[in-house]
Protein backbone atom coordinates (compact mmCIF):
# COMPACT_ATOMS: atom_id res chain seq x y z
CA UNK A 1 0.00 0.00 0.00
CA UNK A 2 2.79 2.37 0.97
CA UNK A 3 4.63 1.59 -2.24
CA UNK A 4 1.44 2.21 -4.21
CA UNK A 5 1.12 5.69 -2.67
CA UNK A 6 4.79 6.39 -3.32
CA UNK A 7 4.39 5.19 -6.90
CA UNK A 8 1.38 7.43 -7.49
CA UNK A 9 3.28 10.36 -6.03
CA UNK A 10 6.24 9.79 -8.37
CA UNK A 11 3.97 9.41 -11.41
CA UNK A 12 2.09 12.62 -10.52
CA UNK A 13 5.37 14.48 -9.98
CA UNK A 14 6.86 13.33 -13.29
CA UNK A 15 3.61 13.90 -15.20
CA UNK A 16 3.32 17.48 -13.96
CA UNK A 17 6.99 18.36 -14.52
CA UNK A 18 6.38 19.83 -18.02
CA UNK A 19 3.80 22.20 -16.51
CA UNK A 20 6.26 23.47 -13.93
CA UNK A 21 9.27 23.93 -16.16
CA UNK A 22 9.94 24.21 -19.87
CA UNK A 23 13.66 23.66 -19.45
CA UNK A 24 14.59 21.23 -22.15
CA UNK A 25 17.55 19.77 -20.28
CA UNK A 26 15.30 18.62 -17.43
CA UNK A 27 12.75 17.10 -19.81
CA UNK A 28 15.53 15.33 -21.69
CA UNK A 29 16.86 13.99 -18.42
CA UNK A 30 13.34 12.73 -17.74
CA UNK A 31 13.24 10.86 -21.05
CA UNK A 32 16.61 9.27 -20.26
CA UNK A 33 15.40 8.18 -16.83
CA UNK A 34 12.21 6.65 -18.26
CA UNK A 35 14.09 4.78 -20.97
CA UNK A 36 16.55 3.58 -18.33
CA UNK A 37 13.67 2.32 -16.18
CA UNK A 38 12.26 0.30 -19.09
CA UNK A 39 15.70 -1.12 -19.93
CA UNK A 40 16.49 -2.05 -16.32
CA UNK A 41 13.04 -3.41 -15.53
CA UNK A 42 12.87 -5.49 -18.71
CA UNK A 43 16.29 -6.99 -17.96
CA UNK A 44 15.16 -7.62 -14.38
CA UNK A 45 12.06 -9.48 -15.54
CA UNK A 46 14.23 -12.13 -17.15
CA UNK A 47 17.51 -11.82 -15.23
CA UNK A 48 16.10 -11.13 -11.78
CA UNK A 49 12.83 -13.06 -11.66
CA UNK A 50 13.53 -15.90 -14.08
CA UNK A 51 17.25 -16.11 -13.26
CA UNK A 52 18.44 -16.15 -16.88
CA UNK A 53 21.46 -13.92 -17.49
CA UNK A 54 21.05 -11.97 -20.73
CA UNK A 55 24.35 -10.42 -21.81
CA UNK A 56 22.95 -9.13 -25.11
CA UNK A 57 20.03 -6.96 -24.09
CA UNK A 58 21.31 -4.35 -26.58
CA UNK A 59 20.37 -6.71 -29.44
CA UNK A 60 16.67 -6.34 -28.63
CA UNK A 61 16.88 -2.64 -27.91
CA UNK A 62 18.65 -2.16 -31.24
CA UNK A 63 16.16 -4.29 -33.19
CA UNK A 64 13.26 -2.31 -31.77
CA UNK A 65 14.99 0.95 -32.66
CA UNK A 66 15.84 -0.24 -36.16
CA UNK A 67 12.34 -1.44 -37.05
CA UNK A 68 10.48 1.46 -35.45
CA UNK A 69 12.80 4.08 -36.96
CA UNK A 70 12.48 2.60 -40.44
CA UNK A 71 8.68 2.43 -40.29
CA UNK A 72 8.27 5.82 -38.64
CA UNK A 73 10.59 7.68 -41.01
CA UNK A 74 8.77 5.85 -43.81
CA UNK A 75 5.51 7.51 -42.76
CA UNK A 76 3.87 5.11 -40.27
CA UNK A 77 2.44 6.82 -37.16
CA UNK A 78 4.84 6.20 -34.30
CA UNK A 79 2.29 4.37 -32.14
CA UNK A 80 1.81 1.80 -34.92
CA UNK A 81 5.54 1.62 -35.60
CA UNK A 82 6.40 0.67 -32.02
CA UNK A 83 4.57 -2.64 -32.02
CA UNK A 84 6.41 -4.30 -34.95
CA UNK A 85 9.69 -3.24 -33.32
CA UNK A 86 8.73 -5.03 -30.12
CA UNK A 87 7.60 -8.10 -32.05
CA UNK A 88 10.81 -8.40 -34.05
CA UNK A 89 12.85 -8.07 -30.85
CA UNK A 90 10.75 -10.81 -29.25
CA UNK A 91 11.15 -13.07 -32.27
CA UNK A 92 14.95 -12.84 -32.10
CA UNK A 93 14.78 -13.46 -28.38
CA UNK A 94 12.89 -16.69 -28.96
CA UNK A 95 15.36 -17.79 -31.65
CA UNK A 96 18.08 -17.81 -29.00
CA UNK A 97 15.88 -18.83 -26.11
CA UNK A 98 14.18 -21.92 -27.52
CA UNK A 99 17.42 -23.87 -28.05
CA UNK A 100 19.39 -22.32 -25.17
CA UNK A 101 16.77 -22.83 -22.45
CA UNK A 102 16.77 -26.57 -22.98
CA UNK A 103 20.31 -26.54 -21.67
CA UNK A 104 21.72 -25.36 -18.40
CA UNK A 105 24.77 -23.32 -17.77
CA UNK A 106 26.10 -20.48 -19.83
CA UNK A 107 24.52 -21.16 -23.23
CA UNK A 108 21.88 -18.45 -23.00
CA UNK A 109 24.27 -15.78 -21.73
CA UNK A 110 26.80 -16.53 -24.46
CA UNK A 111 24.12 -16.86 -27.12
CA UNK A 112 22.72 -13.42 -26.35
CA UNK A 113 26.21 -11.92 -26.13
CA UNK A 114 26.98 -13.39 -29.56
CA UNK A 115 23.66 -12.29 -31.08
CA UNK A 116 24.22 -8.69 -30.03
CA UNK A 117 27.67 -8.66 -31.63
CA UNK A 118 26.44 -10.27 -34.87
CA UNK A 119 23.71 -7.67 -35.20
CA UNK A 120 25.98 -4.78 -34.23
CA UNK A 121 28.57 -5.70 -36.87
CA UNK A 122 26.03 -6.52 -39.57
CA UNK A 123 23.99 -3.36 -39.05
CA UNK A 124 27.21 -1.33 -39.02
CA UNK A 125 28.19 -2.85 -42.37
CA UNK A 126 24.81 -2.55 -44.05
CA UNK A 127 23.87 0.89 -42.71
CA UNK A 128 27.03 2.92 -42.25
CA UNK A 129 25.20 6.23 -42.73
CA UNK A 130 23.95 8.30 -39.84
CA UNK A 131 20.16 8.16 -39.46
CA UNK A 132 18.52 11.59 -39.17
CA UNK A 133 14.80 12.28 -39.00
CA UNK A 134 13.36 14.02 -42.11
CA UNK A 135 13.53 17.82 -42.26
CA UNK A 136 9.72 18.09 -42.11
CA UNK A 137 9.65 16.20 -38.79
CA UNK A 138 12.66 18.05 -37.51
CA UNK A 139 10.96 21.43 -37.94
CA UNK A 140 8.07 20.33 -35.75
CA UNK A 141 10.19 18.36 -33.25
CA UNK A 142 8.69 18.65 -29.80
CA UNK A 143 10.02 17.02 -26.64
CA UNK A 144 6.61 16.70 -24.96
CA UNK A 145 5.19 13.70 -26.87
CA UNK A 146 8.56 11.93 -26.35
CA UNK A 147 8.42 12.74 -22.67
CA UNK A 148 4.94 11.37 -22.16
CA UNK A 149 5.47 8.36 -24.41
CA UNK A 150 8.53 7.22 -22.47
CA UNK A 151 6.86 8.04 -19.14
CA UNK A 152 3.87 5.92 -20.16
CA UNK A 153 6.18 3.12 -21.22
CA UNK A 154 8.03 3.17 -17.90
CA UNK A 155 4.71 3.04 -16.00
CA UNK A 156 3.45 0.21 -18.20
CA UNK A 157 6.63 -1.76 -17.65
CA UNK A 158 6.69 -1.36 -13.85
CA UNK A 159 2.96 -2.08 -13.51
CA UNK A 160 3.27 -5.16 -15.69
CA UNK A 161 6.04 -6.60 -13.53
CA UNK A 162 4.23 -5.61 -10.32
CA UNK A 163 1.03 -7.38 -11.43
CA UNK A 164 2.66 -10.39 -13.06
CA UNK A 165 5.01 -11.43 -10.30
CA UNK A 166 2.54 -12.10 -7.47
CA UNK A 167 0.28 -13.98 -9.91
CA UNK A 168 0.27 -17.73 -10.46
CA UNK A 169 2.42 -17.43 -13.58
CA UNK A 170 4.83 -15.07 -11.81
CA UNK A 171 5.23 -17.49 -8.92
CA UNK A 172 5.91 -20.20 -11.48
CA UNK A 173 8.64 -18.09 -13.07
CA UNK A 174 10.30 -17.57 -9.70
CA UNK A 175 9.94 -21.22 -8.73
CA UNK A 176 11.82 -22.20 -11.90
CA UNK A 177 14.61 -19.78 -10.97
CA UNK A 178 14.99 -21.23 -7.49
CA UNK A 179 15.06 -24.89 -8.45
CA UNK A 180 14.11 -26.12 -11.86
CA UNK A 181 13.82 -29.79 -10.91
CA UNK A 182 11.67 -29.05 -7.87
CA UNK A 183 9.43 -26.77 -9.91
CA UNK A 184 8.96 -29.47 -12.55
CA UNK A 185 8.17 -31.99 -9.82
CA UNK A 186 5.37 -29.78 -8.48
CA UNK A 187 3.84 -29.40 -11.92
CA UNK A 188 5.38 -26.11 -13.07
CA UNK A 189 6.95 -26.78 -16.43
CA UNK A 190 10.13 -24.80 -16.76
CA UNK A 191 10.49 -24.08 -20.46
CA UNK A 192 7.18 -22.20 -21.04
CA UNK A 193 7.76 -20.04 -17.96
CA UNK A 194 11.27 -19.13 -19.03
CA UNK A 195 10.11 -18.41 -22.57
CA UNK A 196 7.27 -16.20 -21.35
CA UNK A 197 9.68 -14.13 -19.24
CA UNK A 198 12.02 -13.92 -22.21
CA UNK A 199 9.27 -12.87 -24.62
CA UNK A 200 8.04 -10.08 -22.33
CA UNK A 201 11.55 -8.93 -21.50
CA UNK A 202 12.73 -8.71 -25.11
CA UNK A 203 9.48 -7.10 -26.30
CA UNK A 204 9.82 -4.39 -23.63
CA UNK A 205 13.44 -3.83 -24.58
CA UNK A 206 12.32 -3.51 -28.21
CA UNK A 207 9.72 -0.95 -27.15
CA UNK A 208 12.40 1.05 -25.35
CA UNK A 209 14.50 0.93 -28.51
CA UNK A 210 11.52 2.12 -30.55
CA UNK A 211 10.99 5.03 -28.18
CA UNK A 212 14.69 5.89 -28.47
CA UNK A 213 14.34 5.91 -32.28
CA UNK A 214 11.40 8.28 -31.97
CA UNK A 215 13.22 10.48 -29.45
CA UNK A 216 16.74 10.78 -30.85
CA UNK A 217 17.18 13.17 -33.78
CA UNK A 218 20.22 11.58 -35.35
CA UNK A 219 22.38 8.59 -34.49
CA UNK A 220 24.27 5.79 -36.20
CA UNK A 221 22.02 2.71 -36.46
CA UNK A 222 24.91 0.65 -35.05
CA UNK A 223 24.90 2.72 -31.86
CA UNK A 224 21.65 1.20 -30.62
CA UNK A 225 23.28 -2.26 -30.70
CA UNK A 226 26.28 -1.14 -28.64
CA UNK A 227 27.14 -3.33 -25.61
CA UNK A 228 26.79 -0.16 -23.54
CA UNK A 229 23.00 -0.62 -23.49
CA UNK A 230 23.41 -4.06 -22.00
CA UNK A 231 25.89 -2.77 -19.45
CA UNK A 232 23.47 -0.03 -18.44
CA UNK A 233 20.55 -2.43 -18.02
CA UNK A 234 22.50 -4.97 -15.95
CA UNK A 235 24.18 -2.34 -13.79
CA UNK A 236 20.94 -0.52 -12.99
CA UNK A 237 19.03 -3.71 -12.20
CA UNK A 238 21.77 -5.03 -9.90
CA UNK A 239 22.69 -1.80 -8.17
CA UNK A 240 19.03 -1.05 -7.48
CA UNK A 241 18.09 -4.54 -6.41
CA UNK A 242 17.56 -7.41 -8.78
CA UNK A 243 14.42 -9.52 -8.51
CA UNK A 244 12.32 -6.74 -6.96
CA UNK A 245 9.83 -4.36 -8.59
CA UNK A 246 11.20 -1.10 -7.22
CA UNK A 247 14.91 -2.03 -7.31
CA UNK A 248 15.46 -1.38 -11.03
CA UNK A 249 13.49 1.87 -10.80
CA UNK A 250 15.74 3.09 -7.98
CA UNK A 251 18.78 1.82 -9.86
CA UNK A 252 17.77 3.72 -12.99
CA UNK A 253 17.20 6.98 -11.08
CA UNK A 254 20.46 6.60 -9.18
CA UNK A 255 22.46 5.62 -12.26
CA UNK A 256 21.20 8.23 -14.74
CA UNK A 257 21.40 11.15 -12.31
CA UNK A 258 24.84 10.22 -10.97
CA UNK A 259 26.06 9.63 -14.52
CA UNK A 260 24.95 13.12 -15.54
CA UNK A 261 26.69 14.64 -12.54
CA UNK A 262 29.92 12.70 -13.13
CA UNK A 263 29.93 13.17 -16.89
CA UNK A 264 30.34 16.90 -16.44
CA UNK A 265 33.67 16.46 -14.70
CA UNK A 266 35.00 13.04 -15.65
CA UNK A 267 34.23 11.51 -19.01
CA UNK A 268 34.09 7.69 -18.89
CA UNK A 269 34.97 7.75 -15.21
CA UNK A 270 31.44 6.88 -14.18
CA UNK A 271 31.84 3.45 -15.77
CA UNK A 272 34.78 2.63 -13.52
CA UNK A 273 32.85 3.66 -10.41
CA UNK A 274 29.69 1.84 -11.45
CA UNK A 275 31.59 -1.24 -12.57
CA UNK A 276 33.28 -1.57 -9.19
CA UNK A 277 30.02 -0.90 -7.38
CA UNK A 278 28.32 -3.56 -9.53
CA UNK A 279 30.95 -6.21 -8.74
CA UNK A 280 30.67 -5.35 -5.06
CA UNK A 281 26.88 -5.72 -5.18
CA UNK A 282 27.01 -9.08 -6.97
CA UNK A 283 29.50 -10.47 -4.46
CA UNK A 284 28.46 -9.01 -1.15
CA UNK A 285 25.06 -7.34 -1.44
CA UNK A 286 22.97 -9.35 -3.90
CA UNK A 287 19.86 -7.30 -3.02
CA UNK A 288 21.39 -3.98 -4.09
CA UNK A 289 20.20 -0.62 -2.77
CA UNK A 290 16.85 -2.09 -1.76
CA UNK A 291 18.57 -4.62 0.48
CA UNK A 292 20.96 -1.98 1.85
CA UNK A 293 18.02 0.22 2.78
CA UNK A 294 16.25 -2.67 4.48
CA UNK A 295 19.35 -3.47 6.54
CA UNK A 296 19.82 0.15 7.58
CA UNK A 297 16.20 0.38 8.70
CA UNK A 298 16.50 -2.84 10.67
CA UNK A 299 19.63 -1.53 12.36
CA UNK A 300 17.91 1.70 13.31
CA UNK A 301 14.85 -0.18 14.58
CA UNK A 302 17.04 -2.41 16.71
CA UNK A 303 19.03 0.42 18.25
CA UNK A 304 15.97 2.42 19.36
CA UNK B 1 45.53 -17.93 -55.36
CA UNK B 2 43.69 -15.33 -53.30
CA UNK B 3 41.95 -18.17 -51.48
CA UNK B 4 45.26 -19.92 -50.75
CA UNK B 5 46.78 -16.70 -49.48
CA UNK B 6 43.77 -15.99 -47.26
CA UNK B 7 43.81 -19.54 -45.94
CA UNK B 8 47.45 -19.12 -44.92
CA UNK B 9 46.62 -15.93 -43.04
CA UNK B 10 43.62 -17.68 -41.47
CA UNK B 11 45.80 -20.54 -40.32
CA UNK B 12 48.27 -18.11 -38.78
CA UNK B 13 45.67 -16.10 -36.86
CA UNK B 14 43.92 -19.34 -35.88
CA UNK B 15 46.85 -20.32 -33.67
CA UNK B 16 46.24 -17.21 -31.58
CA UNK B 17 42.52 -17.97 -31.36
CA UNK B 18 43.53 -21.36 -30.07
CA UNK B 19 45.87 -19.87 -27.47
CA UNK B 20 43.20 -17.43 -26.30
CA UNK B 21 40.67 -20.26 -26.07
CA UNK B 22 43.08 -22.57 -24.22
CA UNK B 23 43.31 -20.14 -21.30
CA UNK B 24 39.56 -19.71 -21.08
CA UNK B 25 38.99 -23.44 -21.43
CA UNK B 26 41.47 -24.11 -18.62
CA UNK B 27 39.69 -21.83 -16.14
CA UNK B 28 36.24 -22.97 -17.22
CA UNK B 29 37.18 -26.63 -17.17
CA UNK B 30 38.81 -26.52 -13.73
CA UNK B 31 36.87 -23.89 -11.78
CA UNK B 32 33.56 -24.17 -13.66
CA UNK B 33 33.75 -20.40 -13.78
CA UNK B 34 33.22 -18.56 -17.04
CA UNK B 35 35.35 -15.45 -17.06
CA UNK B 36 33.96 -13.21 -19.81
CA UNK B 37 36.74 -10.72 -19.03
CA UNK B 38 39.26 -13.12 -20.62
CA UNK B 39 39.52 -10.87 -23.67
CA UNK B 40 40.27 -7.88 -21.45
CA UNK B 41 43.11 -9.82 -19.82
CA UNK B 42 44.40 -10.49 -23.32
CA UNK B 43 44.14 -6.77 -24.05
CA UNK B 44 46.20 -5.97 -20.93
CA UNK B 45 48.89 -8.44 -21.99
CA UNK B 46 48.99 -6.73 -25.38
CA UNK B 47 49.55 -3.36 -23.75
CA UNK B 48 52.27 -4.88 -21.58
CA UNK B 49 54.22 -5.93 -24.66
CA UNK B 50 53.46 -2.68 -26.44
CA UNK B 51 54.73 -0.46 -23.60
CA UNK B 52 57.82 -2.56 -22.92
CA UNK B 53 58.71 -2.21 -26.58
CA UNK B 54 57.84 1.49 -26.85
CA UNK B 55 59.42 2.68 -23.61
CA UNK B 56 62.43 0.39 -23.30
CA UNK B 57 62.81 -1.08 -26.81
CA UNK B 58 62.45 -4.61 -25.44
CA UNK B 59 61.91 -7.14 -28.21
CA UNK B 60 58.25 -8.23 -28.13
CA UNK B 61 59.07 -11.93 -27.88
CA UNK B 62 61.45 -11.25 -24.99
CA UNK B 63 58.86 -9.03 -23.33
CA UNK B 64 56.61 -12.06 -22.90
CA UNK B 65 59.04 -13.16 -20.18
CA UNK B 66 57.82 -10.16 -18.23
CA UNK B 67 54.21 -10.11 -19.41
CA UNK B 68 53.44 -13.74 -18.56
CA UNK B 69 54.50 -13.55 -14.87
CA UNK B 70 52.84 -10.16 -14.47
CA UNK B 71 49.56 -11.52 -15.84
CA UNK B 72 49.98 -14.61 -13.67
CA UNK B 73 50.16 -12.33 -10.63
CA UNK B 74 47.18 -10.31 -11.82
CA UNK B 75 45.26 -13.56 -12.22
CA UNK B 76 46.14 -14.53 -8.63
CA UNK B 77 44.97 -11.12 -7.45
CA UNK B 78 41.68 -11.35 -9.35
CA UNK B 79 41.04 -14.83 -8.02
CA UNK B 80 41.85 -13.78 -4.50
CA UNK B 81 39.78 -10.58 -4.65
CA UNK B 82 36.80 -11.77 -6.69
CA UNK B 83 36.51 -15.29 -8.01
CA UNK B 84 37.29 -17.16 -4.80
CA UNK B 85 33.92 -15.95 -3.51
CA UNK B 86 32.20 -17.35 -6.57
CA UNK B 87 33.62 -20.88 -6.51
CA UNK B 88 32.04 -21.59 -3.13
CA UNK B 89 28.55 -21.60 -4.65
CA UNK B 90 27.03 -24.61 -6.40
CA UNK B 91 27.21 -25.12 -10.16
CA UNK B 92 24.28 -22.92 -11.41
CA UNK B 93 25.04 -19.95 -9.17
CA UNK B 94 28.75 -20.34 -9.80
CA UNK B 95 28.37 -19.91 -13.55
CA UNK B 96 25.80 -17.14 -13.18
CA UNK B 97 27.82 -15.09 -10.70
CA UNK B 98 31.07 -15.60 -12.57
CA UNK B 99 29.39 -14.29 -15.73
CA UNK B 100 28.24 -11.20 -13.86
CA UNK B 101 31.59 -10.57 -12.15
CA UNK B 102 33.42 -11.07 -15.42
CA UNK B 103 30.99 -8.72 -17.09
CA UNK B 104 31.63 -6.02 -14.48
CA UNK B 105 35.34 -6.61 -14.84
CA UNK B 106 35.22 -6.09 -18.62
CA UNK B 107 33.56 -2.75 -18.00
CA UNK B 108 36.15 -1.61 -15.46
CA UNK B 109 39.22 -2.82 -17.36
CA UNK B 110 37.95 -1.35 -20.63
CA UNK B 111 37.24 2.03 -19.05
CA UNK B 112 40.60 2.04 -17.24
CA UNK B 113 42.46 1.19 -20.45
CA UNK B 114 40.78 4.07 -22.29
CA UNK B 115 41.58 6.41 -19.43
CA UNK B 116 45.27 5.55 -19.22
CA UNK B 117 46.12 4.64 -22.79
CA UNK B 118 43.39 6.42 -24.87
CA UNK B 119 41.13 4.61 -27.32
CA UNK B 120 43.74 4.65 -30.12
CA UNK B 121 44.68 1.48 -31.92
CA UNK B 122 48.30 0.49 -31.37
CA UNK B 123 50.72 -2.09 -32.67
CA UNK B 124 54.33 -3.03 -32.10
CA UNK B 125 56.42 -2.35 -35.19
CA UNK B 126 59.86 -3.93 -35.02
CA UNK B 127 62.72 -3.75 -37.51
CA UNK B 128 61.75 -7.19 -38.79
CA UNK B 129 57.97 -6.57 -38.90
CA UNK B 130 57.68 -6.43 -42.66
CA UNK B 131 59.72 -9.56 -43.39
CA UNK B 132 57.93 -12.09 -45.55
CA UNK B 133 58.67 -15.69 -46.42
CA UNK B 134 57.90 -16.41 -50.07
CA UNK B 135 56.60 -19.87 -50.89
CA UNK B 136 55.72 -20.18 -54.54
CA UNK B 137 53.56 -17.13 -55.19
CA UNK B 138 52.36 -16.93 -51.61
CA UNK B 139 53.53 -14.59 -48.90
CA UNK B 140 53.89 -15.80 -45.31
CA UNK B 141 54.65 -12.99 -42.84
CA UNK B 142 57.54 -14.18 -40.67
CA UNK B 143 56.19 -12.50 -37.59
CA UNK B 144 52.84 -14.25 -37.74
CA UNK B 145 54.50 -17.57 -38.49
CA UNK B 146 56.75 -17.12 -35.45
CA UNK B 147 53.71 -16.20 -33.35
CA UNK B 148 51.93 -19.36 -34.45
CA UNK B 149 54.91 -21.54 -33.58
CA UNK B 150 55.26 -19.71 -30.29
CA UNK B 151 51.61 -20.32 -29.45
CA UNK B 152 52.02 -23.99 -30.25
CA UNK B 153 55.17 -24.24 -28.12
CA UNK B 154 53.43 -22.62 -25.14
CA UNK B 155 50.54 -25.06 -25.38
CA UNK B 156 52.93 -28.00 -25.68
CA UNK B 157 54.76 -26.85 -22.54
CA UNK B 158 51.47 -26.44 -20.70
CA UNK B 159 50.39 -29.88 -21.86
CA UNK B 160 53.57 -31.39 -20.42
CA UNK B 161 53.01 -29.53 -17.17
CA UNK B 162 49.45 -30.81 -16.85
CA UNK B 163 50.47 -34.35 -17.76
CA UNK B 164 53.60 -34.75 -15.67
CA UNK B 165 54.02 -32.18 -12.93
CA UNK B 166 52.55 -32.71 -9.47
CA UNK B 167 50.52 -29.49 -9.57
CA UNK B 168 49.49 -30.17 -13.16
CA UNK B 169 48.01 -33.49 -12.14
CA UNK B 170 46.28 -31.77 -9.21
CA UNK B 171 44.67 -29.42 -11.72
CA UNK B 172 43.43 -32.29 -13.87
CA UNK B 173 42.12 -34.22 -10.88
CA UNK B 174 40.23 -31.15 -9.65
CA UNK B 175 38.73 -30.61 -13.07
CA UNK B 176 37.58 -34.22 -13.12
CA UNK B 177 35.92 -34.20 -9.71
CA UNK B 178 36.82 -31.62 -7.11
CA UNK B 179 35.22 -33.46 -4.22
CA UNK B 180 37.16 -36.63 -4.89
CA UNK B 181 40.30 -34.52 -5.38
CA UNK B 182 39.75 -32.85 -2.02
CA UNK B 183 39.34 -36.25 -0.37
CA UNK B 184 42.65 -37.35 -1.89
CA UNK B 185 44.32 -34.47 -0.09
CA UNK B 186 44.62 -32.05 -2.98
CA UNK B 187 44.32 -28.45 -1.77
CA UNK B 188 41.45 -27.50 -4.07
CA UNK B 189 41.56 -23.78 -3.24
CA UNK B 190 45.21 -23.49 -4.23
CA UNK B 191 44.61 -25.54 -7.36
CA UNK B 192 41.85 -23.15 -8.39
CA UNK B 193 44.15 -20.21 -7.75
CA UNK B 194 46.87 -21.78 -9.88
CA UNK B 195 44.51 -22.67 -12.75
CA UNK B 196 43.02 -19.18 -12.82
CA UNK B 197 46.46 -17.54 -12.75
CA UNK B 198 47.66 -19.83 -15.55
CA UNK B 199 44.61 -18.93 -17.63
CA UNK B 200 45.35 -15.27 -17.08
CA UNK B 201 49.01 -15.73 -18.06
CA UNK B 202 47.93 -17.54 -21.25
CA UNK B 203 45.63 -14.62 -22.08
CA UNK B 204 48.53 -12.23 -21.48
CA UNK B 205 50.86 -14.17 -23.79
CA UNK B 206 48.18 -14.31 -26.47
CA UNK B 207 47.73 -10.54 -26.11
CA UNK B 208 51.45 -9.94 -26.48
CA UNK B 209 51.47 -11.96 -29.70
CA UNK B 210 48.39 -10.10 -30.95
CA UNK B 211 50.07 -6.73 -30.41
CA UNK B 212 53.03 -7.82 -32.56
CA UNK B 213 51.23 -9.36 -35.51
CA UNK B 214 47.96 -7.45 -35.42
CA UNK B 215 46.78 -4.45 -33.39
CA UNK B 216 45.38 -3.74 -29.95
CA UNK B 217 43.02 -1.15 -28.52
CA UNK B 218 41.00 -1.00 -25.29
CA UNK B 219 37.92 -2.36 -27.04
CA UNK B 220 39.36 -5.60 -28.49
CA UNK B 221 38.40 -7.50 -25.34
CA UNK B 222 34.84 -8.49 -26.24
CA UNK B 223 35.89 -9.60 -29.70
CA UNK B 224 38.59 -11.93 -28.32
CA UNK B 225 36.34 -13.28 -25.59
CA UNK B 226 33.80 -14.20 -28.25
CA UNK B 227 36.48 -15.82 -30.43
CA UNK B 228 37.62 -17.90 -27.49
CA UNK B 229 34.04 -18.90 -26.66
CA UNK B 230 33.33 -19.87 -30.27
CA UNK B 231 36.47 -22.04 -30.32
CA UNK B 232 35.48 -23.74 -27.07
CA UNK B 233 31.99 -24.47 -28.37
CA UNK B 234 33.45 -25.87 -31.61
CA UNK B 235 36.21 -27.90 -30.02
CA UNK B 236 34.80 -28.86 -26.67
CA UNK B 237 36.52 -28.59 -23.33
CA UNK B 238 39.40 -30.36 -21.77
CA UNK B 239 42.00 -30.67 -24.48
CA UNK B 240 44.59 -27.98 -25.11
CA UNK B 241 45.36 -29.27 -28.58
CA UNK B 242 41.63 -29.46 -29.24
CA UNK B 243 41.48 -25.73 -28.55
CA UNK B 244 44.43 -25.16 -30.84
CA UNK B 245 42.78 -27.14 -33.64
CA UNK B 246 39.46 -25.37 -33.02
CA UNK B 247 41.21 -22.03 -33.26
CA UNK B 248 42.73 -22.96 -36.59
CA UNK B 249 39.35 -24.14 -37.90
CA UNK B 250 37.85 -20.78 -36.91
CA UNK B 251 40.75 -18.95 -38.58
CA UNK B 252 40.25 -20.90 -41.80
CA UNK B 253 36.47 -20.36 -41.73
CA UNK B 254 37.03 -16.63 -41.36
CA UNK B 255 39.50 -16.65 -44.22
CA UNK B 256 36.96 -18.31 -46.51
CA UNK B 257 34.35 -15.76 -45.49
CA UNK B 258 36.72 -12.94 -46.42
CA UNK B 259 37.08 -14.42 -49.91
CA UNK B 260 33.44 -15.27 -50.48
CA UNK B 261 31.53 -12.65 -48.45
CA UNK B 262 34.00 -9.81 -48.06
CA UNK B 263 36.14 -8.54 -45.20
CA UNK B 264 33.52 -6.85 -43.04
CA UNK B 265 31.73 -10.14 -42.30
CA UNK B 266 34.83 -11.86 -40.96
CA UNK B 267 33.78 -11.31 -37.35
CA UNK B 268 30.26 -12.53 -37.97
CA UNK B 269 31.14 -15.95 -39.38
CA UNK B 270 32.44 -17.43 -36.15
CA UNK B 271 29.44 -16.18 -34.24
CA UNK B 272 27.01 -17.62 -36.76
CA UNK B 273 28.89 -20.92 -36.61
CA UNK B 274 28.47 -20.75 -32.87
CA UNK B 275 24.72 -20.09 -33.08
CA UNK B 276 24.30 -22.95 -35.54
CA UNK B 277 26.12 -25.35 -33.25
CA UNK B 278 23.98 -24.09 -30.37
CA UNK B 279 20.74 -24.68 -32.26
CA UNK B 280 21.62 -27.88 -34.09
CA UNK B 281 24.03 -29.84 -31.97
CA UNK B 282 24.61 -28.56 -28.49
CA UNK B 283 25.10 -32.06 -27.03
CA UNK B 284 28.60 -33.07 -26.11
CA UNK B 285 29.91 -29.54 -26.29
CA UNK B 286 30.43 -27.15 -23.48
CA UNK B 287 28.39 -27.45 -20.34
CA UNK B 288 27.61 -31.04 -21.17
CA UNK B 289 29.67 -32.36 -18.29
CA UNK B 290 27.62 -30.43 -15.77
Amino acid sequence: MKSLVAGMFFIAAFASLPFITTRNDLLNLGVQIFLAIVLAQSWNLLGGYAGQINLGHAAFFGLGALVTRTLWVGGTPVILALLPGALVAMLFGLIIGVPAFRLRGAYFAIGTLGLAEILRITVGNLMPQISTIPAKELASYNILPRYYLTLGMAILCVVLVALLMPSRVGLGIRAVREDEAAAEATGVSALPHKLLALALSTALSGLAGGAFAYYHVSYYPQHTFSPAWTFDAVLMAYIGGVGTVHGPVLGALFYVILRELLAVKLVEFHLIIFGILFIFVVLFLPGGLVEAWRRIRRMIARST
Amino acid sequence: MILAQQLILGLLVGGLYGLAAAGLSLTFGVLRVLNVAHGELLMLGGYGTFWMFTLWQIDPFVSLLGVAPAMFLLGMLLYWALFQFVVKAHEETRIKNSLLIGFGLTLVLHALAIRFWTADERAVTTAYSGAVLRVGGLAVPWLRLTSLLFAFAILAALHLFLAKARWGRAIRATAEDWEAAALMGIPVGKTYLLAFALGSALAGIAGGLVSVSYAISPSIGLEWTLKALVVIVLAGLGSLFGSFAGGIILGLAEAMSVVFLGGPYREVVGLILFLIVLVVRPQGLFGARA
